[in-house]
């Protein structure tokens, strides 16, 4: 228990920390190494937890596929670091009331599940302990909230879609390449054996 | 005190000094570590004698008999030379990209399951585990580019930034029609099933073990892991984060001496546990070919040494005589065809699996 515990506060140190370096740091690549370095040390904390699927997923997701956009985005872009910290107080107080709103709301759920655990009422789906949660969430997932699961899917290809039309441009006189047309030709239709005349050319 | 206990006891075995019960994990993990290294070096040597034979060339035959010590000789000459820092670099991030890409590399061997109980950690989500390792390894790569302050390692860390997330799409679907068939997302698992299921089964002739492999029934799905995996590891033909004639040498333009080192390492041992991969998902990883004595008289450690060899072969083969892709082909195999065809295999199998109750069911039924 010792050691579980001990991993719980060396994840939460490095998670908060670097969550801290991710708004401190100068450079903004610099502030996206230290969010996915959050969200690896956040999918320690959901291992230990006991929910090592959703830990590996959020590292499959976040920092597999939407971290690595979000590097890129962040590195192509033409900034100037000094001029970056300047508009930083004037933002300050919108940013400390934003965050105290965080902290109250977080206060009062814990201490509510604290003070009263029976105020949040009985876990809708009981959980079977006999199984791996894996299948546990398969079972959930795919029979009581299918539907849920499969419109929240909707919404991201929707999503993936509209980020489609908004960006791709059919310009006129581009040549475009089709694979298939250049795959099928043959020799017959490429090209024209031509005997010349010695002295002559074409 | 009884955290410390606790702890020295699982990673050391001390209070029985190793010997007894339970020998502790720091002992297998380097013991681990240090047989992949050896094997690494090997392979790298065998790469380059394939390519060499290839190309009728001899390759490298002068540091120990037939060139046997090479890749020692490179080891040495590598850590003895000195790194050279760009001065405009951001020197944190440049040193630590070469030990993120090797770390993690090294890391995934945790799961594998090399004979029946000899993985480090024998977890349930074994292979979303090495997923999600694999799917960290781009990291190595981007932080390498963009901190060399460089064209041509930015421009190759940018290439292969989006090769790696488009290739791991593939690799995913094909990953989950196997699991589909298994039923676990255990790799023992995944190697049992293909012992006590499948073609050679269903055909009255269970000893022909080598029928029952995912390999045959999931065909496609095994060309596709099996290119998928050349590009996810930057090999050749898919290695346009490093193309030489373009990019020079890709993001690893500004690395020297045990920095690159490290790149090269991680390179090759991302590359052995693809071929790994592919013995586990698809090979039927430690078990026999025919389950009839004269075979399962070898180790399964053997036959799986074997079996990787035989896929890093292929691999190396195709390094050798398959011409560099062009970048819009190489994103146009990955999103148009595989992606596609994965996608419906995925639906297939599935449907397959529902309407005639084939499968492991985790070896529950």
């Amino acid at each position: 228990m010792t050691l579980a515990l001990f991993f719980f506060y060396l994840f939460s140190i490095v998670v908060v920390a670097s969550a801290f370096m991710v708004i401190a740091s100068r450079n903004p690549v610099h502030s996206v190494l230290f969010l996915i370095l959050t969200f690896v040390n956040a999918a320690g904390l959901f291992m230990l937890a006991g929910a090592e699927f959703l830990a590996l997923i959020l590292i499959v997701v976040y920092v597999g596929a939407v971290a690595v956009l979000f590097l890129f985005v962040t590195m192509m872009l033409d900034v100037d670091f000094a001029s970056l910290r300047t508009g930083m107080l004037q933002y300050a107080p919108i940013g400390v009331v934003i965050g105290g709103i965080l902290f109250l709301e977080l206060l009062l759920v814990g201490g509510s599940y604290l003070m009263a655990p029976t105020i949040s009422g009985a876990p809708v789906v009981p959980i079977d302990q006999t199984i791996d949660n894996t299948r546990a969430l398969g079972q959930v997932i795919y029979t009581r909230y299918v539907f849920l699961f499969q419109g929240a899917g909707a919404v991201l290809l929707v999503a993936m879609v509209g980020a489609i039309v908004l960006t791709l441009q059919h310009k006129p006189n581009v040549k475009r390449q089709d694979a298939l047309k250049q795959s099928t030709r043959t020799r017959t239709e490429a090209t024209e054996l031509v005997k010349v005349k010695t002295g002559q050319g074409l | 005190m009884e955290f410390i206990a606790a702890a020295l006891n699982y990673l050391l075995g001390i209070p029985i000094l190793g010997w007894g019960t339970e020998v502790g994990f720091v002992y297998k993990a380097v013991l681990f570590l240090l047989a992949l290294l050896i094997f690494t070096a090997y392979i790298l040597l065998a790469d380059r004698k394939i390519w060499a034979a290839v190309q009728v060339r001899r390759g490298p035959n002068v540091v120990g008999p037939f060139g046997l010590l090479q890749s020692f000789a490179d080891l040495l000459k590598f850590v003895f030379k000195e790194p050279v820092i760009p001065a405009s670099s951001d020197k944190v991030v440049f040193f630590i990209a070469p030990l993120v890409t090797s770390v993690l590399a090294l890391s995934a061997w945790v799961v594998i399951p090399i004979n029946p109980g000899w993985a480090l950690a024998n977890i349930n989500v074994g292979i979303l585990y090495i997923f999600a390792i694999s799917s960290l390894g781009v990291y190595g790569i981007i932080m390498a580019g963009w901190a060399s302050n460089s064209k041509y390692a930015f421009l190759g860390a940018l290439r292969s930034a989006a090769q790696m997330v488009s290739y791991e799409v593939s690799i995913g679907f094909v990953i989950i029609t196997v699991l589909l068939c298994v039923g676990s997302l255990n790799l023992t698992d995944i190697v049992n099933a293909q012992y006590e299921m499948g073609l050679a089964h269903v055909l009255g002739v269970p000893w022909l073990t080598f029928l029952n492999w995912f390999w045959l029934p999931l065909f496609p799905m095994f060309v596709i892991f099996f290119i998928s995996a050349l590009a996810e590891t930057n090999r050749p033909p898919f290695d346009l984060p490093e193309a030489e004639s373009e990019l020079v040498a890709g993001f690893m333009v500004e690395y020297s001496s045990t920095p690159y080192l490290l790149f090269m390492l991680g390179e090759y041992i991302s590359i052995q546990l693809m071929c790994a991969m592919t013995v586990i998902l698809f090979m039927g990883g430690w078990a026999a070919p025919v389950d009839l004595p004269p075979f399962t008289w070898i180790p399964g450690v053997i036959w799986f040494i074997l079996k990787l060899c035989l896929v890093f072969f292929m691999f190396a083969m195709v390094k050798a005589f398959v011409p560099r892709y062009r970048y819009d082909q190489l994103m146009r195999i990955g999103w148009k065809t595989f992606l596609p065809i994965s996608l419906i295999m995925v639906v297939v199998v599935a449907g397959i699996l529902q309407y005639t109750g084939w499968g492991w069911h985790g070896g529950t039924m």
